[in-house]
């Protein structure tokens, strides 16, 4: 299924690719180069995609909705194709909404995530760390992106769509398929012809289950959600359903990954950490900062100049946050992890209209998950640097973090 | 000194209400609001230079 589209990278500024192994592998590099060479790089894969690299370019791109659309935020080898959701809805509304419809469709959601409900769901989180760390309790050697990092967003997301926790693994399996697998795969043999009717059978059934037992959960909530007094549209729903678990689950987990992956390597942070917990909101803001998970994307919606490049229509533009978090013109030792950074401006969850929906609850997660990790293991080291592995595509977090614990 | 949050520019991060909930709430919606008519009380002067510079839709103004 998967053909090889990705020959090596050997010009970053005139042919890069963002699932190349050496990306993947470690970005900032690449980055910092292209800042002080060629700030807005080009590449012919994908049909032809742009990388702006600078804060200033990527907020620049994000806050401009009249020539940029959102309409298909994944970069891959398809363009949307013709069964899609046209803009201003696209397949997964708000984050592939365009205005004037993105503000409704955005309004409905909001209240789901706003700070005082996402407080309420931290005892739970808690308690799952807690659980978690629990089996971990007398093993040597622990992979901390595996055992731990994964699990917490996953049934915290599952807990709030009132899906069952035992379906864990098929999430992960359609995450996976949909952010690294669907990078390759064709508009002929378009990912939703693949998995589409699986994964739609799969919220037709949750859907079926909700409409019959109404709970208090985010499916019901979207089953009895009006836009403009009518019910949304059962695509909306399923759309809505889509993106809430595959930008709720990688996302927090990669974060929460790199950041226990940082704490392996920096005994002084982890030292900090275990001393001084009022420094908590501020590392995870740096950590944030400096491993900002999630590349989003854009497609040219008309002609436009950007740092003195032509973007054409339906080109792709990349917009790498943690590109722009890492930008020196914008922050003071920008390619430093400074754990008590006080002012720290990033860009992590986006910038303008599309700013993360998910933010609060993602920062919850990753501010108790690291909480509880530090509590149980403040001491606890990389059981072997060269296994860790990290994730391909737009979300960028490792997927295999082997740790040593003390005995 | 004043605290104001500009409500076109606010895209809900959150970040002030976090760092300074003595001068800021949010609303249903997630967006910021100033408390006590954006007064700041003496000795959070601190948290509301914070509030601003971690603001990052530069929402947030100071008025001294």
């Amino acid at each position: 299924m998967t053909i090889d589209r990705h020959p090596p990278v050997t010009d970053w500024a005139t042919d890069f690719d963002h699932t190349d192994p050496v990306w993947v592998n470690n970005p900032f590099p690449i980055w910092d180069e292209l800042r002080e060479t060629c700030p807005v790089a080009h590449s012919n894969r994908y049909g032809g995609t742009w990388l702006p690299v600078t804060h200033e370019h990527v907020s620049a791109i994000a806050y401009d909705t009249e020539h940029f659309t959102s309409r298909a935020v994944v970069v891959s080898e398809a363009r949307p194709g013709p069964n899609d959701l046209p803009a201003p809805i696209g397949v997964a509304p708000p984050i592939t909404s365009d205005p004037p419809f993105h503000a409704m469709a955005r309004r409905l959601m909001l209240p789901a995530f706003a700070p005082k409900k996402i407080e309420a769901l931290e005892p739970f989180t808690r308690d799952l760390c807690n659980e978690l760390l629990d089996a971990l309790q007398g093993k040597d050697v622990v992979d901390a992106a595996v055992d731990y990092a994964q699990h917490i967003p996953l049934r915290v997301i599952a807990k709030m769509l009132g899906f069952p926790a035992a379906d864990a693994d098929y999430f992960r399996h359609i995450i996976h398929l949909i952010l690294e697998e669907g990078i390759n795969i064709a508009e002929e043999d378009d990912i939703r012809l693949l998995e589409g009717q699986s994964i739609d059978a799969y919220f037709d059934a949750q859907i079926a289950d909700h409409v019959a037992n109404p709970r208090d959960d985010l499916t019901s909530f979207l089953l009895e959600a009006e836009l403009d007094g009518n019910k949304l549209m059962h695509e909306h729903v399923r759309g809505t359903m889509l993106l809430i678990l595959v930008a709720g689950i990688d996302t927090t987990w990669s974060a929460i990954g790199s950041s226990l992956w940082h704490l392996a390597n920096n005994p002084a942070d982890r030292q900090r950490l275990a001393n001084e917990p009022e420094l908590m909101p501020f590392a995870v803001e740096e950590m944030l900062r400096a491993y900002a998970p999630v590349t989003m994307a854009r497609m040219v919606a008309k002609d436009v100049e950007i740092g003195g490049c032509p973007m054409k229509v339906d080109d792709w533009v990349l917009l790498p946050f943690p590109a722009a978090n890492r930008d020196p013109e914008f922050f003071d030792r920008a390619d430093e992890v400074v754990i008590d950074r006080e002012e720290n401006r990033h860009a992590a969850f986006g910038l303008g209209i599309h700013r993360c929906l998910g933010s609060n609850l993602a920062r919850m997660e990753l501010r108790v998950a690291v909480e509880e990790w530090v509590k149980r293991y403040p001491d606890f080291e990389l059981a072997d640097p060269s296994a860790v592995t990290w994730a391909a595509g737009q979300v960028r977090g490792p997927r295999s973090i082997p740790v040593r614990l003390p005995a | 000194m004043r605290v104001h949050v500009d409500a076109d520019k606010c895209q809900g991060h959150n970040r002030c209400y976090s760092l300074a909930p003595e001068l800021f709430d949010v609303d249903d919606l997630g967006n910021a609001v100033e408390l006590n008519d954006g007064v700041v009380p003496e000795g959070l002067e601190h948290k509301a230079r914070l509030a601003m510079a971690n603001c990052p839709e530069y929402a947030i103004s100071i008025t001294e």
